[in-house]
């Protein structure tokens, strides 16, 4: 049956404003740094933060608070990180605390994790997540299980952070998301920060977890401002690793997500509300542990569901919201089958508009969300 | 061992009454033994040609590599039984090597090594029950019977890794961590001649030397990695020199004093502050790579027979032993008879003790659950079985 679509929650023409959450509300900001960008300030807000300075100074204040912790990468010291990510952290803290490593992934992963064993804690940064292939073994064989092999006796509480998925014109060996391949294991546990709130709370959450962290970041983020709450400014601000978040209540569809895709899904939505189209937008912000729970109870209320990400189709990350929704009490509220809407089954082109229909933009999400509706296509 | 004349020098008589123990008034109390030739890589002297040795020393060293032999045998044994499932690489003939070295290393230097561990999981100081149980699988096992052959940890011990060579790279990590922490302690990390060839092995020597971290790597070559012999497999053999820009030495480590002394010039080198050290062990293990492997396809029967018989680590330590006067062969037979004991007990127990609860499934999977899912439950092999909360 159609969906009255007249009784909308929301003023159709407030696009981008949605209503609070409990936490503090966020006004999403873009400023890219060609286009210069406004900001516009908010009472509500503190400060505007992007996602890099955000990630910059969460290392920097646990740094700050911890002895044991450091951070090790390449670049990450002299040249103040690949991304710049790392500005300022070498002259604040010097060499012992932030360090630059030879280009040698799986030597320094494995050094990081072995440290990490003889009670260290470890921030290792991998310049791309395309580059800890050649460190996965030392990833999921000797991080991951160590603590289930030696029956709880080792602890390895190290972070393993960087970009993740694609960038822009960076092609086919320097595109790949790892979303699934993380959040497969278990004995990890895998965040992906969306906005500047995320990436604080869940990397500070991942440095003071006592097991390994895969945090995967985005290239594409790091340069977004957001306005951020006075608590996330806070040095104990934390992001409870295993919750997602709704950035955007709505009651007609669920569109589930994460890292720079939930923007994507935050711009479909503010589209789809001009003709009455609630849309829910779930933030998972943990891959692994999924916050299941949230996903069964929107996609109950909302009824239908769209999954975003930019992992290839099979054995994605929607194929497992689309197991674990047909798993649960969930299945019987489905109006519709799950969409999941993923990269192309291709190694990633070059090409600029070959890279673009590589992955899920707005006006597909938007395509997606009309069609599992049954509204027409426009 | 060749002893030179005036190398056996007699210091007390030892008198000791009852215990069943005969009492020779020519014996020693401690004796000056000499150590094997070793060959040096950028380094302008080694270590000494001489060592005294107590009578306790060598009753210890004896007694040590006595267990691990007879702890392995037994493991073989249970392996052909099927008590012991999976994977079992036996350490027979390379006891000198693990007893040698940890006469100079205390608890407090850690070690990691590869996966054929069990004897080293002993001198760790994990209890021959412990080890065997961990074989059966029981919960008396040291991991818990989770971990198995090649996952037995203790403190300041790191395993036990299965991954040919990735335990070099997490020692270089440990002994970055001591350098860190202002730890006065070494960090020996142990690999074959087969994981030698691994990359991440020379990424983690660069940073070992780039950052002078207290790190003793040690090739245990024991000449086979698997079923392939050193020569087919390695450009270069010379274990010793490859660290290239990391002084090197070359140790017959079929003599527990000659491995002794290697291993305290190896940790003065590196607590003085000199960054890494290399030591080849070269060695032999008279079993095949694994349970699964014969040994012999890929090597004559009369080679692995002539190492027994010329070059024991354990028969010749003991004949050194009896001709330095340093214990009796009485005495010596009492070890015998006492590990023999130890392990019969704890093969015992290994066949017996109670099998993990089916709970452990589940356990030691995170140290601490997710902080927003304080009740996380796992899953099993449907939706329908879970851990329980």
């Amino acid at each position: 049956y159609l969906i009255p679509l007249s009784s909308s929650h929301y003023p159709v023409n407030q696009t981008t404003m949605h209503r609070p959450s409990l936490s503090a509300c966020q006004l999403i900001l873009r400023s890219f740094g060609r286009s210069g960008g406004n900001i516009v300030a908010s009472r509500r807000f503190a400060s505007s933060m992007n996602v890099r300075d955000a990630l910059n100074s969460a290392m920097r204040e646990e740094i700050e608070r911890d002895p044991n912790v450091f951070l090790m990468g390449e670049e990450v010291a002299q040249y103040e990180g690949a991304y710049k990510v790392s500005k300022g952290l070498w002259k604040l803290m010097g060499d012992k605390r932030v360090i630059d490593t030879p280009i040698t992934e799986m030597g320094f992963a494995g050094l990081a994790v072995g440290a990490a064993m003889a009670g260290l804690r470890p921030i290792c940064e991998f310049m791309t997540f395309n580059f800890s292939m050649q460190a996965i073994d030392h990833v999921i064989n000797s991080a991951a299980k160590t603590y289930y092999m030696s029956a709880g006796d080792v602890k390895v509480p190290i972070v393993f952070r960087g970009p993740n998925g694609a960038a822009a014109g960076v092609a086919a060996q320097h595109s790949q998301d790892f979303a699934s391949w993380y959040s497969h294991c278990p004995g990890l546990k895998v965040v992906s920060p969306w906005n500047s709130e995320d990436a604080r709370g869940l990397l500070k959450a991942a440095i003071r977890d006592n097991d390994p962290v895969v945090c995967l970041e985005n290239e594409m983020m790091y340069g977004v401002s957001f306005e951020v709450s006075p608590e996330c400014e806070s040095k104990d601000f934390l992001i409870p690793i295993g919750k997602a978040k709704i950035e955007i209540p709505g009651n007609h569809i669920s569109l589930i997500s994460y890292g720079k895709f939930v923007g994507l899904c935050v711009e479909a939505a503010a589209e789809l509300a001009k003709e009455g189209i609630q849309c829910e937008v779930l933030n998972l912000r943990t891959l692994r542990p999924l916050d299941e729970e949230a996903i069964v109870k929107s996609v109950m209320k909302t009824h239908h569901v769209v999954t975003v990400e930019s992992c290839w189709p099979q054995c994605g990350m929607g194929a497992e919201i689309a197991a674990r929704i047909m798993e649960s009490q969930a299945f019987d509220y489905l109006d519709a089958p799950l969409t999941r809407m993923t990269g192309a089954d291709v190694p990633m082109p070059y090409a600029q508009a070959l890279e673009a229909a590589a992955l899920p933009q707005v006006a597909d999400i938007v395509r997606v969300v009309r069609r599992t509706l049954n509204r027409a296509a426009k | 061992m060749p002893l030179s004349s005036s190398a056996i020098r007699a210091n007390l008589l030892l008198l000791r009454g009852g215990g069943g123990l005969f009492v020779s008034s020519r014996l020693a109390s401690s004796a000056v033994l000499s150590t094997r030739p070793y060959k040096l890589h950028k380094l302008e002297s080694g270590p000494a040609s001489e060592a005294q040795v107590t009578s306790d020393e060598a009753r210890k060293y004896y007694r040590d590599m006595a267990t691990v032999r007879r702890m392995e045998t037994a493991a073989g044994n249970l392996y052909k039984e099927k008590a012991i499932r999976g994977f079992c690489h036996l350490y027979s003939g390379q006891e000198a090597c693990c007893v040698g070295m940890e006469a100079v290393l205390d608890r407090n230097d850690p070690v990691i090594t590869a996966y054929r561990a069990h004897g080293w999981t002993y001198t760790r100081g994990v209890p021959v029950k412990a080890v065997l149980s961990e074989l059966t699988g029981r919960a008396s096992g040291c991991a818990k019977g989770k971990g198995g052959s090649m996952h037995m940890y203790n403190h300041n011990f790191y395993g036990g890794n299965g991954i040919v060579g990735a335990q070099v790279p997490l020692g270089a990590g440990i002994a970055f961590a001591q350098k860190y922490r202002e730890d006065k302690r070494v960090c020996v990390t142990l690999y074959g001649d087969g994981a030698a060839n691994q990359g991440q092995v020379f990424e983690a020597f660069n940073m070992a030397k780039l950052w002078d971290l207290p790190c003793i790597f040690v090739c245990e070559n024991n000449k086979y990695g698997m079923g392939t012999a050193v020569e087919r497999a390695a450009a270069s053999t010379a274990y010793y020199t490859r660290g290239d820009y990391i002084p090197g030495l070359w140790v017959d480590a079929m003599d527990v004093i000659t491995v002794r002394e290697a291993t305290r010039f190896a940790k003065d080198w590196c607590l003085s502050g000199k960054g890494p050290i290399l030591l080849e062990m070269e060695t032999y293990r008279y079993h095949g790579h694994s349970m699964s492997d014969p040994g012999t396809s890929y090597r004559t029967r009369e080679e692995v027979q002539s190492m027994r018989q010329m070059r024991d680590p354990i028969a010749s330590f003991r004949q050194t032993l009896l001709t330095a006067e340093l214990v009796a062969e009485e005495e010596l037979k009492e070890i015998d008879q006492s590990v023999r004991k130890e392990v019969d007990e704890a093969v015992q127990a290994a066949k017996t003790n109670a099998v993990p609860d089916p709970k452990e499934l589940y356990t030691n999977v995170y140290s601490q659950p997710p902080s927003g899912q304080p009740n996380y439950r796992i899953r099993g092999i449907d939706q329908f079985t879970w851990s329980a909360n």
